[in-house]
């Protein structure tokens, strides 16, 4: 943090980063020309596959996580006119994974080493493990892997979100607080909401938070569409939450299948959080604390629709970029990933604190909100849960507990 | 906030053996107006009393507001209407509306009193305004959400502080050129020259920070951290700067840290903090530079700091969301 480093914001010859008006004034003539203060980033992304949302009022953005990485551009470019450095977004948007691996190699090929992105976790594994990856920065703008933070973690890779852990941490943070301590799981079929519910199980046996009951979700979630459809999803979820003594009902439905079907449903009055009800997340549309309320108003106008989680981390992704060549003062790859990695970098996400990479599996540290659809409840870690260096270390695997080991 | 009651009754007393004083002399009389960002109004405080004489509907989210030379009108910065408006001081009623481009947030008004230098926050620029004609004579281009904003004792330099660049951009006055811009600490939100013109004082917000600018080099001279183990660290965020007339001391509003930091600007060091309400933004002295009023955005109230002996002796309710202050002489 600034404070343990008071020097940090100064240069070492102790002067600001000041540029006389004379350098300014040829900038444009000049600059445009030299390939040096340019910086290209690359942004690779499967093109998505259409599927009608869960409910009525669900968003329909074909272009989260792009939408944000351009927001961080025009941002960064408005600072560049100051430093002399232009940035420059190249988006890729591959039918298929074959696709983007080619476009990958290709800007390889062509000496790129800035990507952004928007991938499932094995395409970025497959992409981090090419042999001309190595010098290249993989900036993971959307994932919540817990894996490729640990066990399958990249020395090529970077992680803007919160992982799934990191998020369970801020929610059982949370429920400690209020002193809900018993709660009642219950995992949709995909493949994420079983990861979801492994990192819920984890957080709460680190909070001792027991779990009253853990149960799968068996239901068509297609019932709520059928006329009438609603007696029987109301049914079905008593059945789902009877005989069970909790104080919420932790659900683990990553797609939105089912979990916006639970709140009133439940045989006991009970409160809803994970995945939908009180939601643990990187990003909200409701957010205006910390400034927030410039970033969501500048997406509005650029996107025409609210900032999601992903359109938040790709923000990130190419802000982290920009504060490297800017703060870094050099638009050489080579240098800005090392600033990235250092300790002088620091981003500003309107979230409070200062951002920084964590040396040991390359996760953004920043604070979790907790927020349903028309407030911010809570901003997790929790005041209280201490740590010996960072307090945003409360949230995910600490250094001791890494699964990761990157290999050079 | 919780101020002994035994020391209210005090400062009442206190107020009102000042109010006669002050009806022998009224040149003393002062006023204080204040911006509340949440319910559109401007309240209008007597200096002596401290009680509301008026609370006057403006525009939506009044922000930054500045005394015009002449002390007859006050600038309001009503950031949703897209506008400035002009609030008559003896009438307490707006009587113009100037334009100011998009979401003006703050301003600084040249030495001459005819031209505002207008931070627009949600497009980048500052908006150079001829107050007499009521027109937009110039746009800068500048970083990300411009907020903070001051002009040089000599009128030749204005400062711009663009929150997500992180830069203090200096702009010549003569050529609405950018000059220099200097990179400081997280979000700067405000700046402020020396009486003397030779520094200049930028706040950071997120970095929780005061960076010290050599005006005519643009280096840093030094750049001041506040310790306070008892706050987060992400509550700690310097924002308004109000610096004495004879240079000596600046205090630095620190937000949600819901402290004043007390600072000797010849050793750079925190003398004291000062505990007044929740989210303290900005502030303005007393014409006798006796007392300090900050304005605490979540309290919803305005503290009186005693300059002499470094104490907080009163909060007095105002607005919704105060955000800034201004003494009316």
């Amino acid at each position: 943090m600034a404070s343990g480093k008071p020097g940090r914001k100064m240069r070492s010859d102790g002067g600001g980063f000041a540029l006389p008006i004379a350098a300014l004034m040829l900038l444009p003539c000049v600059r445009s020309a030299t390939a040096q203060n340019s910086v290209t980033i690359d942004y690779l992304s499967l093109a998505p596959q259409h599927a009608a949302p869960s409910a009525a009022l669900g968003l329909l953005a074909t272009d989260t996580g792009l939408r944000g990485a351009q927001l961080a551009l025009a941002d960064t470019n408005t600072t560049g006119k100051f430093t002399g450095q232009s940035f420059t977004l190249r988006t890729t948007v591959g039918r298929d994974e074959g696709a983007v691996k080619q476009a990958f190699a290709d800007a390889l090929g062509h000496g790129q080493r800035l990507f952004v992105a928007n991938l499932p976790a094995d395409v970025l594994l497959a992409l981090a493990d090419m042999k001309a990856a190595s010098g290249a920065i993989i900036l993971d703008a959307t994932s919540r892997d817990d894996r490729l933070r640990g066990a399958d973690c990249r020395a090529n890779m970077l992680h803007l979100l919160p992982s799934r852990a990191m998020l369970a941490d801020a929610l059982m943070q949370y429920l400690v607080v209020k002193k809900w301590t018993n709660i009642m799981l219950l995992t949709g079929r995909d493949a994420g909401d079983k990861l979801y519910a492994d990192a819920i199980r984890h957080a709460a046996a680190k909070f001792q938070i027991s779990i009253g009951a853990d149960r799968p979700w068996i239901f068509n979630p297609a019932a709520q569409q059928a006329d009438t459809g609603h007696y029987q999803v109301n049914d079905e979820v008593v059945r789902a939450t009877q005989g069970v003594s909790y104080d919420v009902l932790v659900v683990a439905d990553e797609a939105d299948n089912f979990g916006d079907q639970l709140a009133y449903r439940t045989d006991q009055p009970r409160p809803i959080a994970g995945t939908q009800g009180l939601v643990p997340s990187a990003w909200s549309p409701i957010m205006d604390e910390y400034a927030s309320t410039q970033l969501q108003l500048r997406f509005r106008a650029l996107a025409n629709r609210w900032m999601t989680d992903e359109d938040y981390g790709a923000w990130l992704a190419v802000r982290a970029i920009g504060e490297a060549a800017t703060r870094g003062g050099s638009a050489e790859a080579g240098k800005m990933i090392s600033y990235m990695r250092g300790a002088d970098f620091a981003l500003s996400g309107y979230k409070g604190p200062e951002f920084t990479f964590r040396a040991w599996d390359g996760q953004l540290r920043q604070p979790v909100l907790l927020a349903d659809s028309h407030s911010v409840v809570s901003i997790s870690p929790q005041p209280g849960f201490l740590h010996e260096t960072n307090e945003l270390d409360s949230l995910g695997p600490d250094q001791p507990e890494t699964e990761c080991h990157f290999h050079p | 906030m919780p101020f002994p009651p035994m020391r209210q009754l005090g400062l009442a007393f206190a107020g009102a053996a000042a109010s006669v004083v002050l009806a022998m002399s009224p040149a003393f009389a002062y006023r204080i107006v204040v911006s509340n960002e949440k319910d559109n109004t401007i309240t209008v405080l007597d200096g002596a009393s401290l009680n509301i004489l008026q609370t006057v509907n403006v525009g939506a989210r009044p922000r930054g507001i500045v005394l015009s030379k002449d002390g007859k009108s006050l600038y309001i910065c009503t950031s949703d209407a897209d506008h400035i408006e002009v609030l008559d001081l003896a009438t307490l009623t707006v009587t113009r509306i100037l334009p100011a481009n998009h979401d003006p947030e703050y301003m600084a008004l040249s030495g001459d009193g005819n031209t505002l230098y207008v931070a627009n926050e949600n497009n980048s620029q500052v908006s150079v305004l001829n107050i007499a004609e009521g027109r937009i004579t110039s746009e800068i281009p500048v970083g990300v959400e411009p907020e903070g904003m001051a002009i040089s004792p000599d009128d030749k330099t204005v400062v711009c502080t663009s929150e997500t660049t992180s830069m203090a951009h200096f702009i010549d006055v003569a050529t609405h050129a950018v000059s220099a811009s200097v990179l400081v600490g997280t979000r700067p939100r405000f700046a402020v020259f020396t009486r003397d013109g030779s520094r200049v004082w930028v706040s950071s917000e997120v970095a929780g920070t005061v960076a010290v600018i050599d005006a005519r080099t643009h280096a840093i001279i030094t750049t001041i951290h506040f310790d306070l183990p008892e706050v987060p660290k992400a509550a700690i965020q310097a924002v308004g700067i109000n610096m004495t007339a004879d240079g000596k001391t600046a205090f630095v509003d620190l937000g949600p840290a819901n402290r004043v930091a007390v600072i000797d600007t010849a050793t750079f060091e925190v003398q004291k903090f000062l505990l007044v309400g929740q989210r303290v933004w900005h502030g303005a002295f007393s014409p006798d530079q006796g007392t300090l009023y900050v304005a605490n955005g979540i309290s919803n109230d305005m503290s009186v700091i005693d300059v002499k002996n470094l104490e907080v002796s009163q909060s007095v309710p105002v607005g919704q969301a105060p955000w800034g202050i201004v003494v009316v002489p």
